[in-house]
């Protein structure tokens, strides 16, 4: 049964090289002089970098989407915890539904996400607005930390809590001293992981942002238009900003699973 | 545990159900009930009237974009599943676990990383005069047009479901209980038996689980038929876009918007029935 090991490793290198090739190649041709992108490749250079970041609206999209990734993070990092421990902790009728309704988000598609909020913000009069952009994110990131809390609660010995209770802690107080604790490896891990998300969400914003643009708003703007070196630079920075964001999240779980 | 009724259950509980009803099930109730709404002088004005549902499914280039988006998934679904079932093997049985779990990381990436920037990256990649097709100059063949048609709306929609569909099955692959493979050898199945009549059913919910989520994935996709399909023909959810962005026809986007949902639905039903049903 030894089927050849070398087609196999083989094959997962070219996987790999297909999955990273986009990312290689942006940060690449951010580097490159050509105006175009052609073979053999030009001389290194800064220059995309500059005419980028000299131009005020760049500063103020990723302003913008600094804002926006913050305080979706922190939202759905809050919501995500609450309904993973609601999960955790209690039985209830209809939990199915609950659950159903928390992890539901991510498969609907964006462009149809876009279009409802978009609908729904108008009414409430927020289109157009960064919150507007905000709760968005929130609903659609909030899944990804619920997950990353149930899976630390998971964990955790749920005896624990009941000790802290019998202890004569009130649940409030056992929270606070037991559970915070024990989560908040995850707690920040999907802190970085929902702002990785609203990062580099692009369609939904795009819907209800109006003038007030976000990082990749702008660049489906400018992608529009021709071909631009100055894409891969900012696209390069904002590679660089969801990759850490997500490394970090990974690693703090995997730090602490490891234990 | 008898104590008096409290509000510390609620207090977790509430959130979800206040903001994801309010920003979730709102917006979803709202577009339904927009394809039902009248468009007079280019506002709209709630109503309950058929026309949109009318224009909108009688028109032939809905169904067409129905066929392409619905095709399209499918093909991106089958391929992703067929391409990555040799790397979730490997990184199921051939390698250590550390290998497995560092790989899993590194899949874990670029899911999460700026779509957009990658599908921009292939159309450089792919580019009449990129390097892909200087790589296929230097053998004699081409170049290619590779941007612009199915071909480079398919790259994109590998790319952005590839990595998901290879964690899904390599998961189910790796928690295979290893006695039933051995078993199967021992009992003298060749490699292919094995294969087919042990590890595939084995790890069935998985590789359909993979499968699913790929379609979900580039069945709602916009960016991949847009940048790199030449948006002709359009998909769905270009339609949507289109519709909106171009005029105030709201309710008939809501009207692409809920065949959409309606499809999601029932193939992901009827995957995760098939999923689940004992002895396929």
């Amino acid at each position: 049964m030894r089927l050849p090991i070398l087609f196999f490793r083989l094959y997962l290198l070219a996987l790999f090289c297909f999955v990273f090739a986009p990312i290689v190649t942006s940060t690449v041709f951010s580097f490159n002089s050509d105006r175009f992108p052609t073979m053999p490749l030009g001389h290194f250079t800064t220059q995309w970098y500059q005419t980028a970041f000299a131009r005020p609206e760049v500063w103020e999209a990723f302003r913008n989407s600094v804002t926006v990734a913050l305080s979706a993070a922190t939202l759905s990092t809050a919501l995500g915890f609450a309904t993973a421990y609601t999960d955790f902790r209690f039985g209830f009728r209809f939990k199915s539904a609950y659950l159903a309704l928390a992890l539901l988000p991510p498969t609907i598609p964006l462009v149809i996400m876009g279009l409802a909020m978009l609908a729904w913000l108008g009414q409430l009069g927020l289109s157009g607005s960064i919150t507007g952009i905000i709760i968005a994110h929130t609903v659609m990131a909030a899944p990804f930390a619920m997950a990353i809390c149930r899976m630390r609660l998971q964990q955790m010995d749920a005896s624990l809590e009941a000790a802290a209770w019998n202890l004569g802690a009130s649940p409030w107080r056992a929270m606070r001293v037991v559970v915070v604790p024990f989560c908040l490896p995850a707690v920040i891990s999907a802190f970085c992981l929902t702002a990785a998300v609203s990062f580099d969400e692009f369609i939904v914003a795009w819907f209800v942002s109006g003038l007030n643009k976000t990082v990749p708003v702008m660049i489906l703007e400018i992608l529009q238009g021709n071909v631009d070196p100055q894409i891969n630079a900012i696209g390069t920075v904002v590679f660089v900003t969801s990759i850490t964001l997500v490394v970090a999240a990974q690693l703090l779980l995997l730090g602490k699973t490891a234990r | 545990m008898a104590r008096k009724p409290s509000i510390y259950p609620y207090f977790w509980r509430a959130p979800l159900l206040i903001w994801q009803g309010l920003f979730f099930v709102g917006p979803l109730i709202l577009m339904v009930a927009m394809s039902f709404w009248l468009v007079r002088n280019y506002r709209m004005e709630p109503d309950f009237v058929l026309a949109n549902w009318e224009r909108m499914l009688t028109r032939d280039y809905f169904w067409s974009a129905y066929q392409v988006t619905f095709l399209r998934a499918s093909i991106a679904a089958a391929l992703a599943s067929l391409f990555a079932f040799p790397a979730s093997y490997a990184l199921a049985f051939l390698v250590s676990e550390t290998t497995r779990r560092w790989a899993i990381f590194f899949l874990i990436v670029p899911f999460f990383t700026s779509y957009l920037v990658r599908v921009y990256a292939w159309q450089v990649l792919l580019a009449e005069s990129g390097p892909v097709n200087a790589v296929i100059g230097f053998v004699g063949l081409g170049p290619f047009t590779m941007l612009n048609s199915g071909f480079g709306a398919m790259v994109g929609y590998l790319t952005l479901i590839m990595p998901l569909v290879v964690i899904l099955q390599t998961f189910s692959l790796a928690a295979i209980d290893r006695n039933l493979i051995e078993a199967a050898w021992n009992l003298g199945a060749s490699p292919r038996r094995t294969l087919v009549r042990v590890i595939v059913p084995a790890a069935k919910v998985g590789l359909i689980l993979g499968a699913v989520f790929a379609f979900i994935l580039s069945f709602g996709d916009f960016v991949s038929p847009f940048y790199l399909g030449g948006s002709k023909p359009p998909t769905l959810s270009i339609l949507i876009i289109d519709t909106t962005k171009s005029g105030q026809q709201w309710p008939r986007a809501a009207v692409v918007a809920v065949m959409m949902i309606l499809t999601l639905f029932t193939v992901a039903f009827a995957a995760v029935g098939a999923a689940y049903r004992r002895n396929a």
